[in-house]
């Protein structure tokens, strides 16, 4: 395995009574896209949230691009930059432009002069097809768009692991194509990419390795091909069965 | 002609009691000394007022619990007790403290604490009704809590807090009217005064016409600010 940027160890997570995580690990080497699957409530999302800190994880280790995330000494803000992260709900900013929107933290966290922020943000927008949008707000763009914008907030920061949390839930079927092309060609840069989501035929042919979570742990994973077609475990089998019956 | 009688009609004597230009013309300068004490407490109030609202606003969104309680406590204070009350309190109340303020302090003091407790509130909500994404997007690209506060939550509060702040300073500022009787020679002031002197209410009817002419345009502007805010969707 080439060197792990992402290494998850004994991650427990509870909340109040609710014992969301119950000791996961997970290794992501540079480069590599996993996708994670699984039941509602199983812990998918919880997990990504732990891997930059949105959420605190109640035990274990996160280390990203060797920053132990969990370090209180670490500075988390700064760690954050090197970790996008792209919403189910998109979460733009609805005051602000979409140039606006990519270019906030540019400014306030990297520190870049406006006119510089500008010209990396015009290029994050370029990236995913929106160089003609930078002026829209975030009301004046559909979903696909605004996923679109989220992304390029996330790129333009330069991250080096990418998570993605149900990123195309929440948009009409006719839009998501467009935000899996844009999926698609940060990996083909070789972006390290970690998914949570059920587009199962973006999984099977993009992915290099599906994890399947249920009830807290992980309870399987390897390439999409042994995941989807010969599953060894019950639940797995069970889950696939289910999602393909769609 | 049916109404040719030497007395007054009903209209002339409506218009000689309330609208008596003699005594409007001599006690106009009086009224307009009202209007600049008014003025001058409705500027200091809003500004102070308003702004240790949003201060207690801020201190509260970072959730300290008993800075909290301490907040709540007197925010919830300053909304029950009458305004009149508090004014009366520390006009009378404050030599007993060894501090002497004068009736426009005493009521420029009273008048902002009830401000700064009712627009507490109102900036609160605007914060908390903020959607969590909000937060978790910006807290994720690296922006620390103040710079998320200031640039994404706080824009988006406080278009949403404008018209309830409006309605609430408008009201509360109209409350300076209260300071008459701590002596303050405001608008209502002068004009009462001016109507024993004269047994004649017509220095009233000019107050209200100082009111109209405060007010109005706040209430115009405020509907400006609104649509100014409002973001395209």
């Amino acid at each position: 395995m080439a060197k792990a940027i992402v290494d998850a160890r004994g991650v427990h997570k509870h909340f109040g009574a609710l014992h969301v995580l119950k000791g996961v690990d997970l290794k992501v080497a540079e480069r590599e896209l996993v996708f994670v699957i699984g039941p509602s409530g199983s812990g998918k999302s919880t997990l990504l949230r732990c891997l930059n800190r949105l959420e605190e994880p109640s035990a274990g280790s996160v280390v990203v691009d060797g920053i132990d995330m969990l370090d209180p000494k670490t500075d988390i803000n700064h760690a954050r930059q090197r970790i996008g992260m792209v919403f189910q709900s998109f979460n733009l900013y609805p005051h602000m432009t979409a140039l606006g929107n990519v270019t906030l933290a540019l400014r306030k966290v990297a520190g870049k002069s406006r006119a510089e922020a500008d010209q990396l943000g015009r290029a994050a927008l370029e990236r995913v097809g929106l160089a003609d949008r930078a002026g829209h707000t975030p009301g004046q763009l559909s979903g696909g768009q605004q996923q679109r914008v989220a992304i390029a907030r996330s790129i333009a920061l330069e991250p080096r692991v990418m998570l993605f949390d149900e990123p195309t839930s929440a948009l009409d079927p006719e839009l998501v194509g467009s935000v899996l092309e844009v999926m698609r060609s940060l990996r083909e840069s070789g972006m390290t990419m970690i998914v949570v989501s059920h587009e199962m035929g973006f999984a099977r042919n993009a992915a290099d390795r599906v994890v399947f979570m249920d009830d807290g742990l992980i309870v399987e994973q390897g390439p999409p091909a042994a995941i989807f077609e010969q599953p060894t475990q019950e639940r797995t089998r069970a889950f696939i069965g289910q999602i393909q019956r769609h | 002609m049916l109404f040719r009688s030497p007395a007054m009609s009903a209209w002339d004597r409506f218009v000689e009691t309330f609208f008596n230009a003699k005594v409007m013309l001599k006690y106009l300068p009086d009224i307009l000394s009202g209007v600049v004490v008014t003025i001058e407490l409705a500027v200091l109030i809003v500004i102070s007022g308003l702004l240790a609202g949003l201060v207690l606003a801020l201190l509260r969104s970072l959730a300290i619990r008993p800075i909290n309680w301490l907040i709540i406590f007197v925010v919830d204070l300053f909304r029950s007790l009458p305004p009149l009350v508090i004014i009366v309190l520390i006009y009378f109340g404050g030599p007993a403290a060894d501090i002497s303020p004068s009736g426009f302090v005493s009521t420029w003091l009273s008048l902002a604490l009830v401000l700064m407790a009712f627009s507490e509130e109102i900036f609160w909500a605007g914060i908390t009704s903020v959607h969590k994404g909000q937060w978790e997007a910006a807290r994720s690209t690296g922006l620390g809590f103040g710079q998320t506060l200031m640039n994404v939550v706080l824009p988006q509060a406080l278009r949403l807090t404008i018209p309830p702040l409006t309605n609430r300073t408008i009201a509360i500022t109209k409350g300076t009217a209260l300071g008459t009787v701590v002596a303050v020679t405001e608008i209502l002031g002068e004009a009462s005064s001016a109507m024993s002197n004269s047994y004649n209410p017509s220095p009233l009817m000019m107050g209200a016409a100082a009111y109209l002419v405060l007010f109005l345009p706040v209430v115009v502007a405020a509907r400006w600010v609104e649509t100014r805010f409002a973001w395209k969707r």
